[in-house]
């Protein structure tokens, strides 16, 4: 038998890489999955990107369909082009869900987060947060002599913009929904 | 016109419906009702097993030799616990299995009660879809549907988790033909653009090539068959996966053998140096890619499958064809002939003359010994002594199931039963019993290594309880054989717990249960001992004692490419990096 000559320790990937060296450009979907309001639905799909490595940057879920039993989740996730095409057949494969849309690349779209900002303070510190409230047109839905909670929707990066600014100003805790988002049209 | 009837009657009900005739199952406090519906009937057969686990690997085992779902049946807690391992074996390879479940009473679910597990929780990253039924009116129609999700498609694993107090209550049954299937509908039909595309590359390839996975034997016989025509029509060479074998016959002359970590060094350099690459029904697993930047570089890929996930996964292809593998070469074999059947007759010509090239290195060559038997020597043998009959053969994981695949032949599809995605050692013995139960007068043997088959040893009694004549065919070194390979290639020859000690005398093992017992260790005795084997009306445990330090080749080392290969004999020292090193 003739052996193969081998060239030694030229090995410098595993099997397991998986990146595409083309394609390393990490990009940020919003995905919207038209899934069966049944249980454990959404374990299925948080279970997925768990199991798989994928990341979930944001995450909702609510009933839109209440007589055909559908829910909506809205999932904005990161990974090269590859991976997104991966996630979006992995859900794809689970049964209860119905549709995956990526409303990064099917046209154009509206994202929209809600947050709730709860900010102490007084003095200047409170005229500032106020006046900074009424620029972003964030409504005031609790006030104390101490306190304010803020209520604001937009795209995350202007809920990203207002919790910079308040910070300084006293913020104490947020709360935030998630996106949610839908197509442009019809 | 329902039919009104406790749940545990429409368990059987349904089932008879879905046209099951064996259950593979262990009771238990949760599934008392449906077991007392099922002492009460005849047509469908109970296979007691002796662990949960040998339940879904027997129900495997009984799929995969009959293209029908496997049924199993246990009990809550540990039953569904211990029926994991065979739901994740199901899954990684594509296998329709229906698993029910019993479960505590609705009203004591999360109140730790006893034999309480989560069971669609922790199996729900194991199955294809699960189920948790908490109305009796809710369950038929759950079972059809489950049998439905399991079957099409992407084959796969199915649990339905069934409280007690569901299979006591009374509800109103829904046969099959009135059941709500849901929206899960796959697509079939290919791509009819995709392809032509693929007609017009197949017409122009120089060095193409056909890589099979069990994607086609799970499409069908109808997919075989297109396969088997279209591969004679066209005359390009055709290669498989582990999952593929027997989807096209051994005995073809354009058969190259088994492609991967442990396949024929003419298969892996074909798929190395092709310029087309067909994929129909495999999935680029990492056994058969090795080092991904370097995989069949200068190829055109094609990509067959019904899995859309399957498709540009770890290779991106340049040819995806959504679709059911019989669907799609049917409409591949009449576009192609309707435009005049066209192939590329002179680089075809020279492709093949270099596969002959390649063949003559005579990759499975082994040292021969008169003394000691070797496994290569004793598969050869079972190969001759075995394949005039109805044959199937299941194996376990390690040495003796890359030799397996690499020295037995398939003729035929639905005759090779091996864990391949998991790699499950455990899985042959009580698959065997499932292929048995299917295939009662057929010559059924588990090719197994001594380790793997302690795994699940205890099955011995299903065996000799239902009269079950599987024979295990063991080649014992005395060593987890693929193990020590890797810990002599890999870590310095240091064999850390890679030995068996303590085995047990495998006759008297045999004698124990009441089976018949062999052992062989000269070369000179192999064959009556395997006529003895055949011969015998009853289960038999073989005890093959093979030279204890055969490694398993050719072998691509971990993250090498294609045409790195290691060949009996060469240098192993150092053959695999410190990357490749991290692999498994």
């Amino acid at each position: 038998m003739s052996a193969l000559r081998l060239k030694k320790g030229l090995s410098k990937h595993s099997a397991y890489d998986l990146r595409d060296p083309n394609a390393e450009v990490i990009e940020s979907h919003t995905l919207a999955v038209i899934v069966d309001n049944e249980a454990g639905v959404l374990a299925r799909v948080i279970g997925l990107f768990s199991g798989r490595g994928y990341n979930i940057e944001s995450l909702t879920v609510a009933e839109v369909d209440h007589l055909g039993h559908l829910s909506r989740i809205t999932i904005v996730t990161k990974g090269t082009p590859q991976v997104i095409e991966q996630i979006k057949a992995q859900l794809g494969r689970i049964v209860p869900v119905h549709e995956v849309h990526d409303l990064t690349v099917e046209g154009p779209s509206v994202e929209r987060e809600l947050a709730l900002f709860k900010v102490a303070g007084q003095g200047d510190k409170r005229i500032e947060a106020l006046r900074l409230a009424e620029i972003f047109r964030a409504n005031v839905v609790d006030s104390t002599l101490e306190s304010f909670v803020f209520e604001m929707t937009g795209m995350p990066q202007k809920i990203d913009a207002f919790a910079d600014l308040m910070r300084p100003l006293g913020l104490i805790e947020v709360a935030r929904t998630g996106v949610a988002a839908l197509a442009r049209g019809t | 016109m329902t039919k009104s009837m406790t749940g545990a009657r429409m368990v059987v009900e349904a089932l008879r419906d879905q046209g099951v005739e064996v259950v593979f199952g262990y009771p238990g406090g949760a599934v008392l009702p449906i077991y007392d519906e099922i002492f009460q009937q005849n047509e469908i057969r109970h296979i007691l097993v002796r662990h949960e686990q040998a339940a879904v690997h027997a129900a495997e085992g009984y799929a995969r030799s009959t293209g029908k779902p496997g049924v199993v049946l246990v009990t809550s807690g540990p039953g569904a616990t211990n029926a994991v391992t065979g739901l994740t074996d199901a899954l990684m390879d594509s296998i329709p299995i229906v698993v029910l479940t019993g479960q505590v009473p609705t009203f004591m679910i999360g109140t730790d009660a006893f034999q309480e597990a989560d069971t669609v929780g922790i199996t729900r990253p194991c199955t294809k879809h699960n189920w948790l039924v908490k109305d009796t009116d809710r369950l038929s129609e759950t079972i059809h549907k489950a049998f439905h999700v399991a079957t099409t498609g992407r084959p796969g694993p199915v649990l339905i988790d069934i409280p007690k107090d569901v299979q006591f209550a009374s509800g109103s049954y829904t046969d099959p033909r009135r059941s709500e299937m849901g929206h899960y509908k796959p697509q079939v039909k290919g791509d009819i653009e995709m392809i032509t595309r693929l007609v017009e590359a197949m017409e122009q390839a120089r060095r193409p090539i056909f890589y099979t996975g069990g994607g086609v034997i799970n499409s069908g016989d109808a997919a075989t068959q297109l396969l088997h025509e279209l591969v004679e029509a066209t005359g390009f060479p055709i290669t498989s996966t582990l999952m593929g074998l027997g989807a096209y016959p051994a005995s073809g002359d354009k058969w190259l053998g088994m492609l991967g970590m442990h396949g024929l060094y003419e298969a892996n350099l074909a798929m190395h140096g092709c310029d087309l690459m067909i994929n129909l029904g495999a999935r680029f697993d990492d056994r058969i890619t090795g080092r991904l930047a370097d995989f069949s570089p200068n190829s055109m890929k094609a990509h067959v499958d019904i899995d859309p996930s399957s498709i540009n996964k770890v290779i991106h292809v340049d040819l995806p064809i959504l679709g059911d593998i019989a669907h799609v070469l049917e409409d591949l074999l009449r576009i192609w002939k309707s435009r005049g059947r066209k192939v590329n007759r002179d680089g075809l010509a020279k492709w093949w003359a270099k596969i002959e090239d390649w063949k003559k290195v005579d990759c499975l060559a082994y040292a021969p010994s008169s003394k000691t038997i070797k496994p290569q020597y004793a598969l050869q043998r079972l190969q001759a002594l075995t394949k005039d009959h109805d044959r199937y053969i299941t194996t376990e994981v390690g040495q003796h199931q890359m030799w397996a695949a690499q020295f037995l032949h398939f003729d035929a599809p639905k005759r090779w039963m091996t864990s391949g995605g998991l790699g499950t050692m455990g899985y042959g013995f009580p698959a065997s019993i499932g292929v048995q139960m299917a295939h009662r007068d057929a010559l059924v043997i588990n090719v197994a290594g001594e380790a793997s088959w302690l795994m699940n040893m205890q099955e011995m009694g299903t065996a000799m309880q239902f009269n079950l004549p599987v024979k295990q065919f063991i080649l014992n070194n005395e060593r987890l054989g693929m193990v020590r390979q890797w810990q002599e290639l890999l870590h310095g020859e240091r064999y850390s717990h890679s030995w068996s000690e303590s085995l047990p005398d495998f006759v008297k093992l045999a004698e124990a249960f009441g089976a018949k017992g062999i052992q062989c260790h000269d070369p000179a005795d192999l064959d009556d001992a395997i006529m003895e084997m055949i011969n015998h009306d009853g289960p038999v445990i073989f005890d093959c004692l093979v030279e204890k330090h055969e490694n398993c080749f050719p072998m691509i080392p971990s993250g090498a490419p294609h045409n790195e290969m290691l060949l009996g004999g060469a240098d192993t020292q150092d053959a695999i990096g410190a990357k490749g090193a991290v692999m498994v």
